[in-house]
């Protein structure tokens, strides 16, 4: 065998540069930083967020909650107001479950006048311990998927079909009342898979039609054929119009779907669009998926109907209701007495977005489709001057959203004002579009994992990774004595800057997640093993220890860069092309490479040189047994 | 300590003709009974529902299968593992019952079959979470059979999954290849990814042989084993360069002996202290991570040994040469000798 011949004349130390160890020490120590919230564990908690679509939660909910429970003589931990997310809610903490289950009950009788119909909910929840100032550094604990908390996970899917389906017959039905209005004479309007054929006798007539048309509907396109007297026209929505449509569909149904879910009182829920059409739903803690599922899958339905004048406004409480009347007292602008006669349906309405009135003042500008249009129409030409109220049924209950004076004829288009302000005005148009699902969905893939598998899952994840670990560590401190416990130092830096870097980042923990954990600890002790091996190789060719040390890591570096390489390319690609578990498990590989380059080579050599790299007559490393061939 | 005392460098090449053949056999039994019997896909990949259920007597598989069969489940499959009170189902979308109800309608017939009566009951664990869960309960009120997991997939979702699995291992194996053509020649490429992908297709011929199921987080390790007996093949490499370097007069058989001497200590402590970590997670991971282990597993049994064996063969055969990884050193040589 052939060596290279190792230069004895100079001595190489092995020192870093200050600047060197303050980077690791840093890096440490944020790692710590970020690790600590997952050991804070987490206290009894309860959540009040808003039962109604009209009650919002503000941040003076908190004073509200405070009251109730001094009233009671309820010690809390601190009351805070999270507005984030989709929902805003109230978090009480409190010391122990059973002053959590007192407090439950004492804030749902305080806070609802009808307990039957609470205005505002009341979960228990748990609410993470970590200090206050850790939160304000985003130090927060990585959030648990459902294989280790256990819950109800759906995934389902907008059948876009039925989006586009609705959208071309609300096309078919405004274009054929849109041209009657303007007077213009087609020879029909009939329905071609997606599009709609209009056909003309002239092709003046033709062109004065799409120009009302376009005028009118917008994101349309038109394609003309035919000659003679049979002329026609193909009205499909541009492909861009198209993509709104169903983005819409999609956005409305998770904002109905939230309202649902935060009825169910669940912490923590996530609802996600996935993909063009997707929308997951993660219910922790839920067991009952029937329930969950009848709640998610629940239809709620917008009516219009007229206020009954026969009461005189003011005295609805006190008079005799007539037959063909209901009073109702939820809501805005109630108590109210409506016609039991139902105008439209919430069906009818293909849009609702908020806007200004002539005066500037909030107001909703509503559509209907063609149908819904011409019912309208009749409706408000007899009865200018009336009251009109919407009301939506959810759960078979009514709510009236709003009662509001006809005030000329209208059609398919108009106008709700007197809104106050334009928050309000938003928040009607959304209940209006969104009061129904405006697209059907259908479960494509549910998960349902029972609390204590939760539990064992945890356990399991950490055991394999702690004994795993504890072997590794064992194996190292025999083999390569010193520089085995370098190696499990480093192994151990890893390992906190890779659960650091997963809570930083907020990234859920799911059982897979936890195997990448452990898979990326048993793989980056490769780094250490080839250096220990390479840091042998040159004591075995007759190198001095501090040259031997210098050489081992300068050589092994490159054989590290290309083998992490190779693992890093096949974590991008799980990552990019990966799904839940399998991306979740992707995340993990692609950061522990990361993170063991920089622990194995960078933190492993500061130790080293710390602690050999000063001693100048350096005369053996404890790297256990460096075998040379021709002794015994 | 030190295990490897090995005095001269190990003869691995003159033995590769051998070792490429065994290669090729098992690869081809794998391949045959991948063919032969397939892959025993999960739920997943195939749409259908999984229950996981927990029963307070020992489960009496044989009329939990014929309970199933009653309501249109053909060849229904129920398989107790763990412990006999706990029992896994399978089961496939069938048409007269809708996948929604699928996981409610077999509770509910499962339950009966168990002469109990659905029940909700409202209860907070230890932690303080709220729990509603519906639950079977017999004539004395206790709890017959618990729902413990239920997964449903849609059958459009596992075409997805597939078609994404075989694009990421599309990626691993032109991504891999680009990078080792890039970084030493594309003989090596060429090598590396036989070797390793024949680990793959080996792997795959264990699942298919014994009809272990073949999960998306087995799939996950089986890609993560690719990667990993990659960056083996790639020591080698490494090691092999280094040594056309320096070791100016001997021949590619000796090198490549060499280089696979000097690194093997190294090759079977790094794999050794990976298995422990996967060992670990094989016996207390739990079923989910158990089939994950179990490919990781073979997998870096595999990868040993088509590195150590097979990669540098392949290589080998194909010719590699001094010139292919040293060029630029060859030519400074040459003009050296001409001043002089």
């Amino acid at each position: 065998m052939l060596h290279p011949t190792p230069h004895y004349n100079v001595e190489i130390m092995n020192r870093y540069p200050l600047w060197k160890y303050i980077l690791i020490l840093a890096a440490v120590l944020l790692g710590a930083l970020f690790t600590a919230p997952n050991y804070f564990g987490q206290s009894p908690a309860v959540q009040v967020t808003s039962g109604k679509s009209t009650v919002k939660m503000t941040a003076d909910m908190v004073a509200k909650v405070d009251d109730v429970l001094k009233a009671a003589n309820i010690a809390n931990n601190g009351i805070a107001f999270d507005g984030s997310g989709t929902y805003a809610s109230v978090r009480a903490r409190f010391a122990d479950p059973d002053v959590q289950f007192r407090a439950k009950s004492v804030l749902e009788k305080g806070l609802n006048a009808d307990p039957s119909d609470p205005t505002y909910l009341v979960a228990l929840n748990l609410q993470s311990d970590t200090p206050k100032w850790m939160q304000s550094l985003h130090a927060l604990p990585m959030y648990l998927g459902l294989d280790l908390r256990g819950g109800v996970h759906f995934l389902m899917q907008v059948d876009t079909k039925a989006v586009l389906n609705k959208r071309v017959q609300g096309i078919q039905a405004a274009a054929r009342s849109q041209l009657r209005d303007k007077n213009v004479r087609h020879a029909g309007i009939d329905r071609v898979g997606d599009n709609i054929e209009i056909r003309f006798r002239d092709d003046a007539t033709r062109q004065k039609a799409k120009d009302v048309l376009a005028s009118q509907l917008g994101d349309l396109s038109f394609v003309d054929s035919g000659e003679g007297d049979a002329l026609k026209t193909v009205v499909s929505l541009k492909p861009a119009a198209l993509k709104q449509t169903i983005d819409d569909g999609v956005k409305q149904n998770i904002s109905t779907l939230s309202k649902r879910v935060n009825e169910l009182g669940v912490a923590e829920p996530v609802i996600q669009q996935q993909g063009p059409d997707r929308i997951v739903v993660q219910l922790p803690g839920v067991q009952d998926v029937a329930r969950a599922r009848a709640v998610i899958g629940r239809t709620a339905t917008l009516e219009v109907r007229m206020v009954d004048n026969s009461i005189t406004p003011g005295t609805e409480l006190s008079s005799a209701i007539p037959f063909n009347s209901e009073l109702f007292t939820v809501g805005r602008n109630v108590p109210v007495v409506l016609s039991k006669d139902v105008v439209i349906t919430g069906d009818y309405i293909s849009s609702a977005v908020a806007s200004f009135d002539q005066n500037q003042q909030a107001a909703v500008s509503i559509t209907l489709n063609g149908d819904g249009g011409r019912k309208m129409r009749d409706l408000t030409r007899d009865n200018v001057g009336k009251r009109m109220a919407i009301v939506l049924f959810e759960k078979g209950k009514p709510e009236v959203l709003s009662v509001a004076t006809i005030q000329s004829e209208f059609g398919s288009s108009f106008q709700i004002t007197g809104m106050g302000n334009a928050e309000n005005s938003a928040e009607l148009a959304l209940l209006l579009r969104s009061g129904a699902l405006s697209a059907p969905m259908e479960v494509i893939e549910e998960r349902t994992i029972g609390p204590a598998l939760g539990a064992e899952n945890i356990a399991k994840g950490m055991h394999s990774t702690m004994y795993g670990f504890a072997a590794i560590a064992v194996f190292m401190l025999i083999y390569y004595m010193m520089f085995g416990f370098f190696s499990v130092l480093a192994l151990g830096v890893n390992l906190l800057l890779l659960v650091a870097l997963l809570s930083l980042m907020q990234a859920t923990l799911t059982l897979p997640g936890m195997a990448a954990i452990a898979l990326a600890l048993g793989m980056a002790i490769d780094s250490n093993v080839l250096i220990n091996e390479r840091v042998r190789e040159e004591l075995r060719a007759g190198a001095s220890p501090q040259a031997a040390i210098s050489a081992g890591f300068e050589r092994a570096w490159a054989t590290i860069i290309d083998s992490n390489v190779t693992t890093l390319i096949v974590g991008l690609a799980l990552w990019a092309f990966g799904s839940g578990p399998v991306r979740g498990f992707a995340v993990v590989h692609t950061l522990g490479i990361l993170t063991s380059m920089f622990s194995a080579v960078f933190v492993s050599r500061g130790v080293v040189n710390l602690w050999y790299g000063r001693k100048k007559k350096l005369q053996a490393i404890a790297i256990g047994t460096v075998w040379v061939p021709d002794q015994k | 300590m030190e295990f490897f005392r090995i005095k001269k460098d190990i003869p691995f090449m003159r033995h590769a003709l051998v070792f490429n053949v065994i290669s090729a056999l098992t690869f081809v039994a794998a391949v045959f009974f991948l063919l032969h019997k397939g892959l025993h896909l999960s739920v997943e990949f195939t749409g259908g529902t999984v229950m996981e259920l927990r029963y307070q007597q020992a489960a009496n598989l044989e009329r939990i299968r014929g309970t199933l069969e009653k309501i249109g489940y053909e060849q229904p499959e129920a398989t107790s593992f763990g412990t006999a009170h706990d029992v896994m189902l399978r089961l496939p979308v069938v048409k007269n019952v809708s996948p929604k109800d699928a996981s409610a309608q077999v509770f509910d017939a499962l339950c009966k079959a168990e002469s109990g009566s659905l029940k909700d009951i409202d209860t907070v664990t230890a932690k303080g979470e709220h729990v509603v869960k519906q639950s079977c309960a017999d004539t004395a009120g206790a709890e017959a059979v618990s729902l413990q997991k239920v997964e449903f997939v849609g059958p459009q979702v596992g075409d997805e999954l597939t078609e994404n699995g075989l694009k990421a291992l599309a990626a691993v194996v032109a991504g891999v290849m680009i990078y080792l053509a890039i970084r030493f020649e594309w003989k090596f490429a060429v090598a590396a990814i036989i070797a390793n992908l024949h680990d793959v297709v080996i792997i795959l011929g264990f699942f298919a042989f014994f009809q272990w199921e073949f999960s998306l987080t087995v799939l996950a390790g089986v890609l993560a084993v690719l990667g990993y007996s990659v960056n083996e093949s790639v020591v080698i490499f490494d090691r092999i360069r280094e040594n056309f370097r320096k070791q100016r007069k001997a021949s590619v058989h000796e090198v490549i002996d060499n280089a696979i001497t000097s690194t093997i200590s190294r090759t079977i402590i790094t794999h050794g202290c990976t298995q422990m970590m996967v060992l670990s997670m094989l016996f207390l991971g739990g079923p989910t991570l158990h089939f994950f282990a179990m490919a990781l597993t073979i997998g870096i049994c595999f990868g040993i040994y088509s590195s150590v064996f097979v990669a540098a063969a392949v290589a080998m055969w194909l010719g590699v040469k001094r010139e292919d990884l040293i060029k630029p050193v060859k030519e400074k040589d040459e003009t050296d000798g001409a001043v002089v």
